[in-house]
């Protein structure tokens, strides 16, 4: 699960990391007064959305006047925000940070992630700030630091003290240093995140260590245990359907074609979407109904398939081996038997319980279309679509 | 032969009771596997499938002499049980849970390092499909009748995508030595290296099919490997070709966020290591097939 800067900041500061002073606003007056209030003459509107590349499209806007402030958030709410990480639909900007601007000498990259090589959360640095941590990798790569921290000992001061040399940060800095380093840590470990990003991690004029900007990922697995950071969930920042989808338990992500899939298991539903693309059609999702899947589980989803105006024809891929190819087929049919649907479904069942779940399918009457193998249920639902598409042009012509 | 488990192999359920755990407890038992009791803190003293249940894995393990332990406990408390098994003279665990958080299996890498090598246990998964040695034994939640008895050793991280290459190679006649499931998540237990040394060393495997898919650094470990190290031939097939990046893909590991994580990248390093790589899941049975034929056309 993914937060916004300022409550990235928010947390980050609890933990030690000093932050520039700002303030959240939903409307233009109210980032105005904010201004006016933290005082001060110059300061950054910043849009908040759940992606990174904000500041190259002018998402980031420093300010010199309450009229600036107004103004620049004035044109920033409710617009659709699109970065190379947000995909073309880009993401809606409805909140907005009021920050009082920091005059920076330096700016430093910080990152803490899930080394999955060492299987330890790995601490990555450079003197690169600033820029994002791809395009360091690409260009500077010989001045990333890493290093991995002992789950069992914690980050030792000695490991600080290598990464703040490496970047050559004046020594009278050090003690911010490590109180910086140590808090992200702390907070990456107390708060299950997978990642925790300061880019850049600026020393100001005055000398002092500033995150100007910060990310941070949890552990949707860990959620359980972290009931105020559930609470930092935006759902105006994820897909509609996604939306959909998690708050009935069913792992889904949209994509672009217009193939609704339905499978068990989330590596299945990988090769399903390969197949779908290799028999020259695309997958409208990734759905993955989950291993004990019930029958509610998998009426649930194929709701969600029929619901969505994109979904053209709908592949369901069942390899059961926790759950039954029965269950899944009462579900099937309790979805369809509420709901009318004209779109062509294609049923491809494997293992524990097939043949009842062919029976139960049989005995409803629906017209489910068929298939054996993985090959032949892609095959079948492109063409289905095809036949579909032939079918309403022959109609629009005649 | 066969790798990890067979017909001798003695096994503790922890987590027994659980309404998961009992379905394929009673099909492992069905199938003959050589499940000896379970594990429950509390319920000690009562029987299940007229199996004693344990309220530790210590009194367990020397009660039965169990040397495998399957956890089907829920995510919150599941990496504790696996650390319980490690600490009781377990030397195979098998995670089936899906959904631990992170940090937890970051711990419990960390707490099996307190043992000498030799003496530390091993783990496959967790979220994964468990580990089947067709007609010995099979210790997890995979529908046992797709799997004959054969030469051909799989592994995979996902469960149900190990099934579908059963299921094609079987299409073929041909029958698996054993397949295990190494599990979607970021951080696991045995790596596809650590399996593939394994089937090595088996007399039974002849040819090894390994499934991956998109996210972390474990396909390209095992390229270098193969190349390096492995004589047997091996095909393999990388799930996620369409996938987008940066987003989560059902398993919590398949994500695709750094360097070498993309299924392209992955498909070219192992290809580079003379693996045959399956364009499609599909093709699995035809290239292992070609490579057994082609075999006894050279008669060797």
């Amino acid at each position: 699960m993914d937060i916004h800067e300022y409550q990235a900041k928010d947390i980050l500061s609890s933990f030690g990391v000093n932050v520039p002073i700002g303030a959240l606003a939903y409307s233009p007056e109210q980032a105005a007064y904010r201004a006016h209030e933290m005082g001060g003459a110059c300061w950054v509107v910043k849009a908040q959305i759940h992606a990174g590349g904000r500041g190259k499209v002018g998402g980031v806007r420093l300010c010199h006047s309450d009229q600036d402030v107004y103004k620049a958030t004035d044109a920033l709410l409710g617009k659709k925000m699109v970065t190379h990480q947000t995909g073309p639909t880009g993401k809606g900007v409805y909140r907005i940070y009021v920050e009082a601007a920091v005059e920076k000498t330096r700016e430093i990259y910080l990152g803490l992630v899930l080394d999955r090589s060492s299987q330890r959360v790995m601490i990555l640095a450079s003197p690169h700030g600033g820029k994002e941590i791809e395009e360091i990798s690409e260009r500077h790569p010989e001045t990333i630091i890493r290093a991995t921290v002992d789950p069992a000992l914690g980050l030792r001061d000695f490991q600080t003290r290598e990464i703040a040399f490496a970047l050559g940060v004046d020594p009278n800095l050090m003690p911010q240093m490590m109180r910086t380093l140590k808090g992200c840590y702390r907070a990456f470990r107390d708060l299950d995140a997978t990642m925790v990003e300061i880019n850049p991690l600026a020393i100001t004029a005055d000398n002092r260590l500033v995150a100007l900007d910060a990310k941070m990922s949890f552990d949707d697995n860990a959620l359980f245990r972290h009931p105020q950071i559930s609470e930092l969930r935006d759902k105006s920042q994820e897909d509609t359907r996604e939306t959909l989808a998690s708050d009935r338990g069913i792992s889904y992500i949209g994509l672009s074609g217009n193939i609704g899939c339905l499978v068990n298991g989330g590596g299945l539903a990988m090769a399903t979407m390969d197949c779908i693309q290799s028999h020259g059609g695309q997958a409208a999702n990734f759905l993955d109904i989950g291993g004990g899947a019930t029958a509610e589980r998998a009426a649930k989803a194929l709701r969600l398939l029929i619901a969505d105006p994109k979904v053209e024809a709908i592949l369901i891929n069942i390899f059961a081996g926790i759950n039954r190819c029965d269950w899944v087929a009462e579900g099937l049919v309790q979805a369809l038997s509420a709901q009318k649907c004209n779109l062509p479904i294609v049923v491809r069942f494997a293992g524990t319980n097939v043949q009842d779940g062919w029976k139960v399918l049989a005995k409803s009457g629906l017209p489910f279309l068929r298939a054996n193998t993985l090959v032949e249920a892609a095959s079948r639902v492109v063409l289905a679509l095809r036949n579909d598409q032939a079918l309403l042009s022959k109609k629009a012509q005649g | 032969m066969s790798i990890l488990i067979d017909e001798d192999t003695r096994v503790i359920v922890q987590g027994i009771t659980g309404k998961m755990a009992q379905l394929h407890s009673k099909a492992m038992l069905d199938y003959g596997t050589k499940v000896v009791a379970g594990v429950v803190p509390g319920k000690g003293g009562t029987t299940l499938f007229g199996l004693p249940i344990f309220d530790t894995m210590k009194e367990a393990q020397a009660q039965t002499q169990a040397t495998t332990s399957l956890v089907m406990v829920p995510p919150p408390f599941a990496a504790d049980s696996i650390m319980e098994a490690a600490d009781s003279a377990i030397s195979y665990c098998i995670c089936i849970t899906d959904g631990i958080p992170a940090q937890d299996m970051i711990q419990v890498k960390r707490f099996m390092m307190r043992y000498p090598k030799e003496k530390r246990m091993m783990l496959t998964g967790p979220n994964c499909a468990g580990t089947i040695s067709p007609g010995k034994s099979m210790v997890g939640i995979m529908p046992a009748a797709i799997y004959q008895p054969g030469p051909v050793g799989i592994v995979g991280r996902s469960g149900t995508l190990g099934y579908e290459c059963a299921a094609l190679l079987a299409e073929m006649g041909l029958g698996v030595s054993t397949s295990v499931g190494i599990g979607g998540d970021p951080i696991n237990g045995s790596s596809f290296r650590d399996i593939l040394e394994h089937f090595e060393r088996d007399s039974q495997t002849e040819v090894i099919c390994m499934i991956g898919e998109i996210g972390g650094p474990q396909e390209a470990e095992a390229a270098d490997f193969i190349k390096k190290s492995l004589t047997k031939p091996v095909v393999a097939y990388i799930a996620g070709l369409t996938a987008p990046k940066g987003r989560t893909m059902g398993h919590a590991g398949a994500i695709i966020s750094a360097f070498g994580d993309s299924a392209v990248e992955k498909v070219e390093a192992l290809a580079a290591s003379g693996v045959f790589v399956a364009d499609q899941v599909s093709d699995i049975g035809n290239l292992v097939k070609e490579i057994f034929s082609k075999r006894s056309t050279l008669g060797s």
